[in-house]
């Protein structure tokens, strides 16, 4: 009761006070986003200007490009490379879920049962972070060697024979082929699948797990029933981490793979760098963009985290 | 309650964890349909205890048994206890309906329509259906917390702290709501708390738990009037306890001396082996005490136990008034004086005479700690 009666005399001081501070204070937050709606602008928005302006120009390297609103570009990117537009939403797709399958796991292991060992093993899932992404590829292609221990081991294993089989290594080879491109994009973006499926785990309250065997669900039904489901803005954040740069790798296609293997980002790559072909090289990117969009989307509407976020 | 099949009973339970121990092996029996409270200052030992009967602390020694079936062995998901968690630990992703479901669903019953729906009516949730934990109040969520543990018919519901979250006002109204429940679905209720003045009102039995141990077990009116230990004492309520030697036993009375004064209890209320010239500790509740200014001494009856002393401080509370008197047996006697007919000479500095029946006397061992539980309780107040 004394608490009640005591705030209104207490409300007059802090109105009369802090007015001045305030209206100056008011514009502090503007002022720190300026540097990021700046650095936005310049290297974001204009860059997607332009390279939408290019999509449309028509011309070549000797006589310059000019915007000659030339949609029918799109059509004929499409057209023609479908294949590997195909492929990269295949790889990656592939590629996200085997990231999903080895850090759930992991990611549970760290949140859960880790203990004191927590930060040991967060710092290993980030520790590749310290070499670059190129070298490390480069080393999947010494572990992928033809003759190799790996192989060698998969050979004697007749795991090679199934896999030939699905089309997905071609006989006695793993590397330049789709098997290896997909192994490098698992490797490569685990980590990014891992950090926010265990940020989410760990925001678990460990009593609903004992709430819900203390309501009869055994521990696997306690985590199809109760840990999965609360899990899932990790679960959604990291396939969408996983996905989206994977369908857009060039390099693990290009250094593990073959011509057989390309990627949407390899021809994209080449498009630009190579043939310089730039209007087609943009509507490339502009059509990954659109379909990467539209994927996400409907994914998030489906998984139903909107609210659970 | 003749019936003994779902009584829980305790059987030398016990748990360590490391060299601290948490639990002293400890006998318990639970009669079935009881609500029965564990008390006791954090730290105690009773929610240990209570997750031992759930099967969410696995006991180090000791048994646990639900009737004639020795669940010690069992894990939680197939004992038929459910628990109220402190802080209720609703599932967040799931609405009202779902989390009072959860339990029917685990075992397979199809139809749970009805059966929520009588649940929520019995806690009065009726209108939250769809709405997710996070969308209500606390009384609101401790009601669901009850509804998803009851809806089991559990042959034990245990009760962690379930008040312990809401304030003051709330916390009593759902004390009342709690032991209606429970009267209306006749299921054991085992409640942890450590608010002596809850366990009081909703418990047909409390065990007062200290260290590991229960200090004592027994109706509300039984502990409170005749505390067993000094910690009973100062935890339930208060008491004015004091040094007095053995004067002389007789018959079924014990006359002690404490300073300059003669008292004399009731040798059944005397936990302690008195012996003639052996020390013990005389209680008196404040509120069993009269308050006679000392010019008036003369009228006080004879027959009853009384000590002179000086009023040091008096604070008028409405119902009562509450006096603290500067007594040569004690420098801090509290006294609780109905406001009835007040007194006007009752003010401090005022010389006084401190009477009561010797009936409300009791007498504990003078080898303990004569602050026990007089801390813990201060302790939890600032908490």
């Amino acid at each position: 009761m004394t608490t009640v009666t005591e705030a209104p005399p207490l409300a007059p001081t802090p109105v009369e006070e802090p007015r001045r501070p305030r209206r100056r204070g008011r514009l502090v937050p503007y002022w720190l986003l300026l540097p990021g709606i700046l650095w936005l602008l310049v290297f974001f928005a204009l860059p997607m200007v332009y390279q939408a302006s290019t999509s449309v120009q028509t011309g070549s390297l000797e006589e310059g490009y000019k915007v000659t609103w030339h949609f029918a570009t799109y059509w004929d990117a499409l057209s023609e490379y479908w294949p590997q537009f195909l492929r990269s939403v295949l790889y990656a797709g592939v590629a996200t879920v085997l990231c999903l399958l080895l850090g759930y796991p992991l990611a549970y292991l760290i949140a859960f049962r880790a203990g004191r060992w927590r930060n040991v093993i967060l710092v290993l899932v980030i520790a590749p972070f310290f070499t670059s992404f190129l070298i490390r590829t480069l080393a999947w292609k010494t572990i992928l060697a033809d003759g190799g221990p790996v192989v060698g081991a998969l050979s004697s294993l007749h795991v090679l024979d199934v896999t030939s089989w699905l089309g997905i290594t071609a006989g006695e080879r793993v590397l330049a082929t789709p098997l290896a491109v997909v192994c490098g994009l698992t490797y490569n973006f685990l980590p990014f699948m891992i950090l926010p499926l265990y940020t989410s785990l760990e925001r678990i309250d460990g009593r609903l797990h004992e709430a819900a065997g203390d309501l009869y669900a055994k521990p696997f039904t306690t985590f199809r029933k109760v840990t999965f489901p609360l899990s899932m803005p990790g679960v959604v954040s990291g396939t969408l981490l996983t996905f989206i740069p994977a369908s857009g790798d060039y390099v693990n296609a290009d250094l593990l793979g073959s011509t057989d293997t390309r990627m949407v980002g390899n021809v994209i790559q080449t498009q630009f760098l190579r043939i310089l072909d730039y209007p087609t090289a943009a509507a490339l990117s502009f059509i990954l963009m659109a379909a990467i969009l539209v994927m996400v989307t409907l994914y998030i509407r489906k998984s139903g985290t909107e609210d659970l976020v | 309650m003749t019936d003994t099949n779902g009584d829980v009973r305790l059987s030398g339970i016990s748990k360590t964890y490391g060299s601290f121990t948490a639990v002293h092996p400890l006998d318990l029996t639970v009669p079935q349909g009881s609500f029965f409270a564990l008390l006791g200052a954090s730290g105690c030992g009773k929610t240990t205890t209570l997750r031992m009967i759930a099967g969410l602390e696995e006991p180090t020694t000791g048994t646990v048994a639900l009737g004639d079936q020795d669940v010690t062995a069992l894990p939680p998901y197939k004992r038929p206890v459910n628990t109220v968690f402190q802080s209720y630990a609703l599932f967040p992703h799931l609405d009202v309906f779902e989390n009072v479901a959860f339990g029917l669903r685990r075992r397979g019953i199809k139809s749970v329509k009805k059966q929520v729906e009588e649940m929520l009516e019995l806690v009065q949730l009726g209108e939250q259906v769809r709405k997710k934990p996070h969308q209500l109040s606390g009384g609101q969520q401790q009601r669901v917390a009850v509804a998803r543990a009851l809806i089991n018919h559990p042959k034990v519901l245990l009760l962690d702290e379930p008040l312990g979250a809401l304030d003051l006002k709330l916390r009593r109204q759902m004390q009342l709501e709690l032991k209606r429940i429970q009267t209306e679905v006749g299921i054991t209720f085992i409640h942890v708390t450590h608010d002596q003045e809850e366990a009081m009102t909703m418990a047909d039995t409390v065990a007062v738990m200290n260290a590991g141990r229960v200090e004592q077990l027994g109706s509300p009116a039984e502990l409170y009037e005749n505390p067993q230990s000094t910690f009973v004492a100062n935890f339930l309520g208060t008491s004015n306890l004091i040094e007095a030697e053995v004067d002389a036993k007789s018959g079924d009375e014990i006359i002690v001396k404490a300073a300059d004064s003669k008292l004399v209890l009731p040798a059944a209320r005397c936990s302690a082996p008195a012996s003639a010239g052996g020390k013990v500790l005389v209680g008196i509740r404040p509120e069993k005490i009269s308050l006679t200014h000392a010019d008036d001494a003369g009228s006080i009856p004879e027959g009853r136990n009384r000590i002179t002393g000086t009023i040091a401080d008096a604070s008028f509370i409405g119902v009562s008034t509450q006096y603290v008197i500067d007594s040569p047996v004690c420098d801090e006697f509290a006294v609780y004086v109905q406001n009835i007919e007040r007194d006007g000479r009752l003010v401090p500095g005022a010389e006084v005479v401190l009477h009561w029946s010797p009936a409300h006397t009791f007498g504990l061992d003078a080898n303990q700690d004569i602050d026990a539980g007089v801390e813990s309780v201060e302790e939890e107040a600032a908490a």
